[in-house]
C-alpha cells in the first residue's frame, strides 16, 4: 500500500534532481567524458540526496544515483587524480592502498556506509562516526569526485584478484 | 644431592659481598666461582640479578599495577603452581569483556576484587573474587568519544589500570585520565590531557608514584607531539608535563641534567636537532612503561618514534624521540637521558619496557635497568648515571651493526637505511621492532629474563608526506615478512649477566603478548592464534597449555584468591597492530595494509577470531 506522503516525497526529489541530471547530459553530449575516459569530468557539486542505509519503511526505496558520479566512475583520468589526492591527503596513512589499518579496508567489498560512488562521496564529505574525518572543508566537490573515484576503483579491480586468504610473504634468508 | 639448610637467597648474598670485595683480583674470583659450583651447584646462581627491594616490596597475593612492581619484574612468588602440578590447571571462571578489540590489558588484583579495562569503548569492570565465579560487582562506562577510533594507530587497545590507596586509575582513548572509587565505582575525577583532533590517543597503562598518577600519549604515526605528565592522584590536577620535543623548559631540562654521552647533552637540543619548527609535530609520544627507582627517586620510560616515518623530513637527532628518560617524579625534572636511536628511520620506538635489577658488572655492583630495545638490542642501562653497560642482539638484526659503548649510538648498516622513492629491502627487525610493547618478566629464581617478542623483517620505501593536523603522517610504505626461519615469534630466556639467550621457543605467529614468571618455576605467555601456555622457567619445556576463545595479546598475571590459592589470569582476544587484520577486518591482499603488517598476517584469519573474554586458570580443589 501506498502511503499519503509517498507520491510527494519522490516528486521532491525528483525536482531536485532535475537540474544535476540536465547538466550531466549536457556534459556527456559536449565531451562524452565517460565514454572516451581520456578526459575528467568536472562538477562543482556533491551528490545531491544519498542514503547510508539499506532500509527504507513503509516501502521506501533508496534516492536515485546521481548522475554525477556516473561520469566519474570507472573514468581514469578522474582515478588517477584520486589516487594522487588519496596520497596528499595521508588517506594512505589510514586505507593503505586498499587493506584498511587505522581505517577499514577499502578493496574489499564490503562497505559500511554504502559502496555506490555517491555514497563514497558521502562518507568522504561528512567524515562518519567512528573515526572518518569529514573532508567537505578541506577539499573541492570535484577533488572528493575523483577520490570517490579513485576508493571505488580499488575495489572494483580487487574483486577480480585472488581470493582474501593469502599466505604470509616469505621469509628472509639469514 | 646433599641439601643446604640455608636460604637460596642467603648464600646468594654471601657470595656477592664474597666476589665484591676480591673484585679486582679476577682470577681469584673465577677460581673460587668455579670451585663453588664444583661444591654446590646452587652456587652458580651466586651472580644472578638482584630486584631492588623498594621497588619490589615481598609478595602480598595481589596485582595492582600491569608490571606487577616498580621494578617491573612481572614476577609472582606464589609457589602453589609449578611444575608437578601445573598440567591440572584449569578455567575457574571466565568473563566476557562484551568488547571484540584487542585485549592488551593486564587484570588487576586488590582487595579481593579484579579490575579489567576494556578497549575502546574503555569500560571497566571489578568482578569480586569472594564470590563463586567472580560476579560483576560494578562496572562503569566512560563512552569515550567515537571519532577517537580513528586516530588510534594500530587498533583501538588499552594496556591496563592502576589501583592505589582505594582509587582505580584508567586511561580513555579519546585522551581522558579517570580516577574512580575501587569500592564502588564512582567517578572521583576525571582530566582531560588531550585531543583527537590532533591525531592524539592514550593508550598506555597509568602509573601511580608518590600520590602522582603519570600518563603519556600516543599518535606518533599522526605527527603528535610526546609528552608525559603527572596528576594529582587526589585532585586530577596536571601537576607537571614534560614534552619530548621542544625547548629544555618544556622538556623538563634544567640545571640538574647531566647524561652519560655528550650528544645527550646540550642546550634546547629537543629544537636544534630539527628542521624549523619540525618538533612541534614530531612525535616522541609516550605509550609504554614507567618504571621507578624509590631509592633514586627516579622514574624511567622512553619516548616513541620521530614523526614522520620519512626521515628526509627530518634531518638531525630529533632530540627526544626514542630516548630514555630519568627523572625526578616530584617535579619532573629530567636528570638524564640516553637516546637510543638518535635520527630513527624504522620506526624503532623506544618505549618498551624497563626493569630494575642490581647486578655484578666486571666484579662490581651496578643498579641498572634491563631493556630490551625495537631496534633489537637488550640494552643494560647504569640508573643513576645513563650509561650503557652492555647491549646485546637477543634475536636477528641486520639494521644496526651494534651499539657503540663509547658514544652510546647505535652503529648503523648503510644498506638498510631508508630512502624515499626507493624499496630497501629485508630490514631486521621490522617496523614494530624485534619486540614490542608486550613487556618482558624477570625471575630472581633464575635469573633471566623472559622475553616475547617477533622475528620479523621488512621492505621499506618513503614518500614525502605532509602534515595534516588529525591524519597520520607517516610517508613510508612497508611490507614486512617473516624473519629467518620463517618463525615469525620468538620467546627467549635472557641472561642478563652473561648477555646471551639460555633457550629459545619459536612460534610460528609474532608474540604480541606478554610474560609473567612465578616462583612456582613456570613462566607464561600467549600466542596470537589463542593457545595460552605456561614452560619451565629454566629449560623453556612446554608443561601446559590451554586454547582460550581468541588470540592473545594481553599480559598474564597470577594473584591469590580469597581462598588462599593461587590463581593465573589472561585476557583473550586478538588485534593490535599485528592482530588489525583480523580484529578491523582487513584486507590482507594489501601487504602495506596496517602500517606493513597486512601481508605477513594474512594467515591469523584462518587462525582466530576477535574475541574479548577474561580466563582465570586454578588447580582442582582437592
Amino acid at each position: 500500500m501506498s502511503s499519503p506522503c509517498r507520491n510527494p516525497e519522490r516528486h521532491a526529489a525528483a525536482t531536485r534532481l532535475l537540474p544535476f541530471a540536465l547538466v550531466a547530459v549536457l556534459a556527456v553530449a559536449a565531451n562524452n567524458a565517460s565514454a572516451q575516459q581520456d578526459t575528467a569530468p568536472d562538477a562543482q557539486h556533491g551528490p545531491n540526496e544519498i542514503a547510508v542505509t539499506g532500509l527504507f519503511p513503509n516501502g521506501g526505496a533508496p534516492p536515485p544515483q546521481d548522475p554525477i558520479g556516473a561520469r566519474f566512475e570507472g573514468n581514469k583520468p578522474a582515478i588517477a587524480a584520486g589516487m594522487e589526492l588519496f596520497g596528499q591527503m595521508n588517506c594512505t596513512g589510514c586505507h593503505f592502498n586498499g587493506g584498511g589499518g587505522m581505517g577499514p579496508a577499502l578493496m574489499s567489498g564490503h562497505w559500511r556506509y554504502g559502496g555506490r560512488i555517491d555514497q563514497i562521496y558521502a562518507s568522504i564529505a561528512q567524515g562518519r562516526p567512528n573515526g572518518m574525518p569529514s573532508w567537505q572543508d578541506v577539499l573541492q566537490p570535484q577533488q572528493m569526485w575523483e577520490l570517490a573515484a579513485y576508493v571505488k576503483s580499488m575495489a572494483t579491480s580487487a574483486s577480480s584478484s585472488a581470493s582474501q586468504t593469502a599466505v604470509p610473504s616469505t621469509s628472509v634468508k639469514p | 644431592m646433599m641439601t643446604i639448610p640455608i636460604s637460596q637467597s642467603v648464600r646468594r648474598y654471601q657470595v656477592t659481598r664474597l666476589t665484591a670485595f676480591i673484585g679486582p683480583f679476577r682470577w681469584l674470583r673465577l677460581l673460587l666461582t668455579g670451585a663453588s659450583l664444583l661444591l654446590y651447584p646452587a652456587l652458580a646462581a651466586a651472580q644472578i640479578p638482584t630486584v631492588p627491594a623498594s621497588a619490589a616490596p615481598s609478595e602480598d597475593g595481589q596485582w595492582t599495577m600491569p608490571a606487577k612492581n616498580y621494578a617491573a619484574t612481572r614476577y609472582s612468588a606464589l609457589d602453589e603452581i609449578n611444575g608437578a602440578n601445573v598440567g591440572k590447571l584449569q578455567v575457574a571462571f571466565a568473563f566476557s569483556t562484551g568488547v571484540d578489540h584487542g585485549q592488551e590489558a593486564a587484570p588487576i588484583v586488590a582487595n579481593n576484587t579484579m579490575f579489567i579495562v576494556t578497549p575502546y569503548p574503555n569500560n571497566v569492570f571489578a568482578l569480586d573474587l569472594t564470590k563463586p565465579g567472580a560476579p560483576i560487582k560494578w562496572s562503569y562506562q566512560p563512552h569515550p568519544a567515537a571519532a577517537s577510533q580513528g586516530v588510534a594507530c594500530c587498533d583501538v587497545v588499552n594496556r591496563g589500570a592502576a589501583y592505589s590507596d582505594g582509587k582505580l586509575f584508567f586511561n580513555t582513548l579519546d585522551d581522558n585520565t579517570i580516577a574512580l572509587d575501587a569500592e564502588t565505582g564512582k567517578v572521583l575525577w576525571k582530566t582531560n590531557l588531550g585531543d583527537i583532533n590532533t591525531g592524539e590517543t592514550i593508550t598506555m597503562a597509568p602509573l601511580v608514584v608518590k600520590g602522582k598518577v603519570l600518563v603519556g600519549d600516543s599518535g606518533g604515526e599522526l605527527g603528535v607531539r610526546g609528552w608525559l605528565a603527572a596528576l594529582d592522584a587526589t585532585t586530577g590536577k596536571i601537576l607537571w608535563r614534560a614534552y619530548a620535543t621542544g625547548p629544555d623548559k618544556d622538556v623538563l631540562i634544567g640545571p640538574g641534567f647531566r647524561s652519560f654521552y655528550p650528544s645527550d647533552n646540550g642546550t634546547d637540543l629537543g629544537v636544534k636537532s630539527w628542521p624549523t619548527d619540525a618538533w612541534k609535530t614530531g612525535g616522541g609520544t609516550m605509550w609504554g612503561w614507567i618504571a621507578y627507582d624509590p631509592d633514586l627517586n627516579l622514574i624511567y620510560y622512553g619516548t616513541g618514534n620521530p614523526g614522520p616515518w620519512n626521515q628526509e623530513q627530518r634531518p638531525g637527532d630529533n632530540k627526544w624521540t626514542t630516548t630514555l628518560f630519568a627523572r625526578n617524579p616530584d617535579t619532573g625534572a629530567a636528570k638524564w637521558a640516553l637516546q637510543y636511536n638518535p635520527h630513527d628511520e624504522h620506526d624503532y620506538d623506544g618505549i618498551n619496557e624497563q626493569i630494575l635489577v642490581d647486578m655484578n658488572v666486571d666484579g662490581s655492583p651496578r643498579k641498572v635497568l634491563l631493556h630490551p630495545d625495537r631496534n633489537g638490542h637488550l640494552y643494560v642501562v647504569d640508573r643513576e648515571s645513563g650509561e650503557i653497560v652492555s647491549a646485546k642482539p637477543y634475536g636477528h638484526v641486520n639494521s644496526v651493526l651494534s651499539i657503540d659503548l663509547k658514544t652510546g649510538r647505535p652503529v648503523m648498516n648503510p644498506d638498510k637505511l631508508t630512502k624515499v622513492g626507493t624499496v630497501v629491502h629485508d630490514i631486521c627487525p621490522t617496523a614494530s621492532g624485534l619486540k614490542d610493547w608486550n613487556p618482558s618478566a624477570f625471575s630472581p629464581s633464575t635469573g633471566l629474563m623472559y622475553i616475547p617478542h617477533e622475528n620479523l623483517c621488512m621492505d621499506w620505501k618513503s614518500r614525502p608526506v605532509s602534515y595534516i593536523a588529525g591524519t597520520p603522517f607517516v610517508g613510508a610504505e612497508v611490507v614486512s615478512k617473516a624473519g629467518p626461519g620463517g618463525n615469525r615469534g620468538e620467546f627467549t630466556a635472557w641472561d642478563p649477566v652473561e648477555g646471551k639467550a639460555v633457550w629459545t621457543i619459536k612460534e610460528d605467529l609474532p608474540l604480541w603478548s606478554g610474560a609473567m614468571a612465578t616462583a612456582g618455576g613456570l613462566v607464561f605467555y600467549g600466542t596470537m592464534d589463542g593457545w595460552f601456555k605456561a614452560v619451565d622457567a629454566k629449560t623453556g619445556e612446554l608443561k601446559w597449555q590451554f586454547k582460550t576463545g581468541s588470540g592473545i595479546i594481553g599480559q598474564p598475571i597470577a594473584y591469590r584468591g580469597p581462598d588462599g590459592h593461587e590463581y593465573v589470569a589472561i585476557l583473550s582476544g586478538v588485534g593490535g597492530w599485528a592482530g588489525a587484520v583480523v580484529s578491523g577486518d582487513l584486507d590482507p591482499r594489501d601487504p602495506t595494509g596496517a602500517l606493513g603488517m597486512n601481508g605477513v598476517m594474512a594467515d591469523l584469519k584462518t587462525k582466530t577470531a576477535p574475541g574479548g573474554t577474561l580466563y582465570v586458570f586454578a588447580l582442582p580443589k582437592s
